[in-house]
């Protein structure tokens, strides 16, 4: 059976409220997450877009433990500062980096607000609006890294076992799928879970 | 800003960039800043952003004479200091300034009361600027003719440079109630609401759909400490600038930059825990003295800065 899924957005500063109303749309329970102690009862994490540098100092050394701890055992999706926040290196400025996607991120790199854009890429094969703020590129890919999205020519959307990313911000488009297909990530880690290690591990 | 249909198209796009940005700022703290030093100090304390500024509010209302935008060297200066994005302000009504602004590359412009205002009319079509603006309100009809002019961030005018709260709050709760009001009347009550307002009836009925602005609404003007960006916050503003009460002892003199990143952090903070007494209790707990400030009340109206723009 269905059961509604506790989804957690990490609401420290950002655009977590676009998050959660997109999650609310497509049936999801949705908690705000300021503290390190609400991560033990959400079954996902979405950290928004935002300031990564902002989300470092508020999380603090200890917060930032606790995230990464959640990070590497349960479904997370980053967008824009999230998908900073999940790589393992990030550049221009280097700054930590949670590891739970093998790849690199520069931050800025396309510029400044007068840069950002709306332009459509590529999510599973089928055309999508992409909203770039301010956006970070992903300037490496490890090898057990999917790429689920492109614009052009970069990668803009990952998948790594339970951890998702976008550089760009489907939550300010009326598109739901990229949300959608982290709320199956979730059903799906919730299966594995179940039905040990070796059952399916797809993305709809 | 959320839309259920992808056909978005010429201006919607660009306004959807403009308060794109404004979203990734919620929950934020803006600073404002007059040197690269102040804003590596912002940006470590968690600043969201920084307003680039030649004098903050404070020093402008102590010193007088006609207030401009920023030397654009100046600008430039924070600008590489930092990677967060970086504001400034133009006169109201200047579109040339903002015309430099954008230029230069900064990433909002506020077209702001706190200068001195160069055009008593008309206020800068932000329509024709790609570059983001966000204005002061005391109102709801304020607010909205601001975004009817392409405004994609709406803060609270508040009283800029004196460390009172009074009128941040004042301005907060009058666009919330105005708001609260036209979700519960008829569609025919609208039009005369317009009327009222001096807005926008298309403007009006969005509002008294959605119940908000159709822009993001933060709150400035004299917030100094964690329990003022933690009460207009409580009061509905979606982040906070924090414009002289940072970097400040008095109007005149700079805090120590040990004080202003101390005092910076703890606003920060209370920014995102602003509904939990026991964080804000712990950020207070260690700030001494918060910048002297001046009461509004004792204030004559021809000082007030509010007043400019309309």
């Amino acid at each position: 059976m269905l059961k509604t899924k506790k989804i957690g957005v990490l609401a420290l500063q950002g655009d977590f409220d676009a998050h959660r109303r997109r999650l609310e749309e497509l049936g999801a329970e949705v908690v705000l997450v300021k503290k390190p102690e609400q991560l033990a009862d959400i079954d996902g994490l979405v950290i928004p877009g935002g300031e990564s540098s902002t989300f470092l100092k508020l999380l603090g050394e200890e917060g930032f433990a606790q995230l990464r701890q959640f990070v590497l055992a349960k479904p997370t999706f980053g967008t824009c500062a999230g998908a900073i926040l999940l790589a393992k290196a990030v550049e221009n400025p280097p700054q930590a980096g949670l590891g739970a996607l093998d790849i690199d991120v520069v931050r800025n790199a396309y510029g400044r607000q007068r840069d950002s854009s709306i332009r459509e890429g590529t999510f599973q094969g089928a055309p999508i609006e992409m909203v770039f703020i301010r956006a970070p590129k992903i300037s490496r890919l490890g090898p057990g890294v999917e790429v689920l999205a492109t614009e052009g020519k970069d990668p803009v959307a990952v998948r790594q076992g339970k951890t998702m990313a976008a550089t760009f911000h489907p939550e300010l488009s009326g598109d739901p799928h990229v949300h959608r297909a982290f709320l199956q990530l979730v059903e799906d880690s919730e299966d594995n879970f179940r039905d040990g290690p070796s059952s399916k591990h797809r993305i709809p | 800003m959320s839309s259920s249909n992808g056909s978005n198209t010429g201006n919607s796009t660009s306004l959807r960039l403009k308060t794109g940005l404004a979203e990734m700022l919620k929950g934020g703290v803006i600073m404002d800043v007059t040197d690269a030093k102040q804003a590596e100090i912002a940006e470590k304390a968690g600043a969201a952003a920084v307003m680039a500024l030649e004098r903050v509010p404070a020093q402008i209302r102590a010193e007088g004479g006609v207030a401009r935008m920023a030397s654009p060297k100046k600008i430039r200066e924070i600008m590489g200091a930092v990677d967060i994005p970086v504001m400034a302000k133009c006169r109201i009504g200047h579109f040339a300034e903002a015309q430099i602004l954008e230029e230069l590359g900064v990433d909002y412009i506020d077209e702001s009361e706190v200068l001195t205002p160069a055009d008593e009319t008309h206020h800068v079509d932000k329509h024709a600027f790609k570059v983001p603006f966000v204005c002061g309100a005391r109102n709801l009809g304020e607010a909205l003719r601001r975004i009817a002019e392409g405004a994609a961030m709406i803060r609270t005018k508040g009283e800029a440079g004196t460390g009172d709260v009074v009128h941040a709050v004042k301005h907060i709760r009058q666009i919330v109630q105005e708001m609260k009001i036209l979700t519960v009347l008829g569609e025919e009550e609208l039009y005369s609401k317009a009327k009222e307002h001096g807005a926008p009836y298309e403007l009006i009925r969005m509002v008294a759909k959605a119940g908000k602005l159709p822009v993001p609404n933060f709150s400035a003007g004299g917030i100094a400490t964690p329990a003022d960006a933690a009460l207009v916050m409580q009061l509905g503003a979606e982040a906070v600038f924090v414009g002289s009460g940072i970097f400040m002892k008095d109007s005149t003199t700079f805090a120590e930059p040990a004080e202003a990143e101390k005092r910076a952090k703890a606003i920060v903070k209370a920014a995102t825990h602003y509904n939990d007494p026991k964080v804000l209790l712990e950020v207070s707990e260690d700030l001494t003295g918060a910048m002297k400030g001046l009461a509004i009340a004792a204030l004559d109206e021809a000082n007030l800065l509010q007043t400019r723009g309309w």
